[in-house]
């Protein structure tokens, strides 16, 4: 049931617990069954626990203060029931709200065990729940149920002289709705809370683990290539500064990682890419050197990615151990070589494959505007170029990097 | 050429790292003769001074003062005029390689070069000549590529006075050099690319050396501090 006090009979009288609940039940349907059961759960003290909600309840005095409220209550009550001359309803005030008062008492302790047994067992996520801010919504929704059922009872009493008959069972229903709510509502309130505290948790495994392999791919990828190029510390002051500035727009401006970087790349970073990506892949030695910089561009980021694919094929195919990949900006355009000294291949007796390979990088720099040259002598090695003019890119060059 | 091709050069080793220098050695084998080694900046000089090396193979980063120290001091001794320095380093800061040639190092090469292109290399500057690496190509296009963006045919003098078209420009031609090194081209390779002989090309880089240690301009400068910031 409610407050696990079926369990505890049952343990203290030593029967089945199903029987202590359908016990419990069809006491309930009378009055004296509910006052039965708090009673049981007033005195029983949780298990493992040495006081009972009783006791501590005589130690809480605002507790009792607010249950002291609950005497205008009463006696509005009593009022209510000589106007519309029911002894049932002073009998119901009666008990109604002596136990209302005292399950204030009972539920503010009670709401302190369960509280403490929260706090073991999830305590991280306890503190999420701001004891303070809490308190006062339980004081607020009190005081609401207090005038809620003040209202109501004055509404019967001052239209109780005429048509008494039909609002006496009304006016019963509104009061034993109202304490219904004032005895169950804090419990509601913590199951509210437990769902929320239970979601939010959730939410923060996941935020953590999305957080994680953003860190991986972003994060760790870096200092991965960091390690690789601790001998080249320009490469690493430069990755540290991709990274931090990737972190920081992540941080503050709420970027994603992993998408800044694209943007924020300019043509020379894009280039080391190519060459840590190839290095890291391949484990063929790049030996990049590019003149100028400028921002990226679509135009330019298809030239990088071709310059990428023919690097990528200069390292799986040649056999060569260094690749040198040089690139330029200048006034009237972009330039890329990308150049091993490795088998080489006659063009004009180029195996299927690898006529793609070389149709793929000649047609995207078509596409984009720019152009693309094989040159290539068996034994001797290959170069291919590819170039972009300026106006397919719209760019304006700088000399120095940001 | 001067006498030195005709012999096996001497060689001084300058590198903080004990087991790159013996690394090096190894590499140079047979084809040089290993005159000593030094891991910082004062017992180089010193013993560059005494035992007077036709190439000092010279780390661009020492402790006590960097490679552009031992090449500043043992300079300043005229004895020492027969001395070559070539830099040599995993990789550096563009102005500390620059910075190190305008000391007066007859070229630059990376770490990763292999035995026999190091091998020509201090052969090549126990000669007299220059060497340029890719890296030191690059930079060299890029730190003079500014001035060749000014206006300069209009005749205008937007230009600093003190520019010296001679030596603060660089022909197409050195250009055209340069950029084929920096594309990973041999001097003899660059030679057939361009149908001129080795020699030739071997005086476009010496040209180019020239104005990189002579040159006065500012942009240079500026080219170099803002390299610093990057």
């Amino acid at each position: 049931m409610v407050a696990g006090v079926s369990a505890a009979v049952a343990r203290r009288l030593g029967v089945d617990v199903t029987i202590v609940r359908v016990v419990f039940v069809l006491l309930a349907l009378s009055s004296f069954g509910v006052a039965a059961y708090v009673l049981a759960w007033l005195f029983i003290p949780l298990e493992g626990e040495e006081t009972n909600i009783a006791s501590r309840a005589l130690n809480d005095f605002p507790g009792i203060a607010l249950a002291v409220a609950f005497i205008p209550l009463l006696v509005v009550g009593l009022l209510i029931a000589s106007a519309l001359n029911a002894g049932w309803l002073t009998s119901l005030s009666w008990s109604l709200l002596v136990s209302a008062a005292g399950l204030v008492l009972i539920w503010r302790n009670a709401d302190d065990s369960d509280r403490a047994l929260l706090h073991r067992a999830a305590a991280p996520l306890a503190e999420l729940v701001t004891p303070g801010s809490k308190s006062r919504r339980v004081l607020w929704f009190r005081l609401i149920v207090g005038m809620v059922l003040l209202l109501v009872g004055l509404a019967g009493l001052l239209s109780g002289h005429t048509t008494r008959n039909g609002y006496r069972p009304f006016g019963g229903l509104l009061l034993v709705t109202g304490a219904v709510v004032v005895v169950f509502g804090p419990w509601w309130l913590r199951i509210a809370r437990d769902l929320d505290s239970e979601r939010q948790a959730r939410a923060r495994a996941e935020e953590r683990s999305d957080m994680a392999s953003r860190v991986h791919d972003s994060v760790l990828q870096t200092l991965a290539l960091i390690q690789r190029q601790a001998d080249h510390p320009q490469q690493v002051v430069q990755l540290a500064r991709a990274q931090e500035r990737e972190l920081r727009s992540w941080l503050f401006d709420g970027r994603p990682l992993g998408s800044a970087n694209e943007e924020d790349l300019t043509f020379v970073a894009g280039v080391h890419r190519i060459q840590q990506e190839v290095e890291a892949t391949h484990g063929t030695t790049v030996d990049a050197v590019v003149v100028g910089d400028c921002p990226l561009d679509d135009a330019l980021r298809g030239l990088l990615a071709a310059g990428k694919e023919a690097t990528v094929n200069a390292a799986k195919w040649s056999g060569a151990p260094v690749v040198s990949l040089y690139a330029e900006v200048e006034a009237s355009g972009v330039s890329m070589f990308v150049r091993d000294r490795g088998a080489g291949f006659d063009p004009a007796q180029v195996p299927e494959d690898r006529r793609g390979i070389a149709e793929s990088v000649r047609g995207r720099m078509a596409r984009l505007g720019g152009a693309a040259t094989v040159r290539s002598v068996p034994g001797e090695g290959t170069e291919v170029a590819l170039t972009m003019p300026t106006e397919r890119t719209g760019r304006r060059p700088h000399t120095a990097p940001s | 050429m001067t006498q030195s091709a005709d012999r096996s050069p001497t060689v001084f080793l300058v590198d903080d790292h004990g087991l790159f220098r013996v690394g090096v050695k190894a590499e140079l084998g047979d084809s040089v003769v290993v005159a000593g080694e030094a891991d910082e900046v004062e017992a180089a000089i010193e013993l560059i001074l005494e035992r007077l090396p036709d190439v000092v193979l010279l780390d661009v980063h020492l402790p006590g003062g960097g490679g552009k120290a031992v090449v500043e001091a043992v300079r300043r001794n005229p004895e020492a005029d027969g001395v070559r320095f070539l830099a040599l380093s995993v990789s550096d800061a563009p102005e500390d390689v620059i910075g190190v040639i305008r000391a007066g190092a007859r070229g630059y090469v990376t770490k990763t070069i292999s035995g026999a292109d190091l091998v020509d290399a201090v052969k090549r500057v126990a000669g007299g000549d220059a060497v340029f690496s890719p890296r030191l190509a690059g930079f060299v296009l890029d730190a003079f590529a500014e001035m060749a963006a000014l206006p300069v045919a209009d005749g205008s003098k937007a230009i600093s006075p003190s520019f010296d078209p001679e030596l603060d420009q660089l022909t197409a031609r050195e250009r055209e050099v340069l950029r084929l090194i920096a594309r990973g081209y041999s001097y003899k390779e660059l030679a057939s690319e361009l149908t001129i002989s080795v020699k030739t090309v071997e005086s476009h880089v010496s040209a180019v050396l020239r104005k990189l240690q002579l040159s006065t301009r500012h942009q240079l400068t500026r080219w170099a501090a803002e390299r610093r910031l990057d």
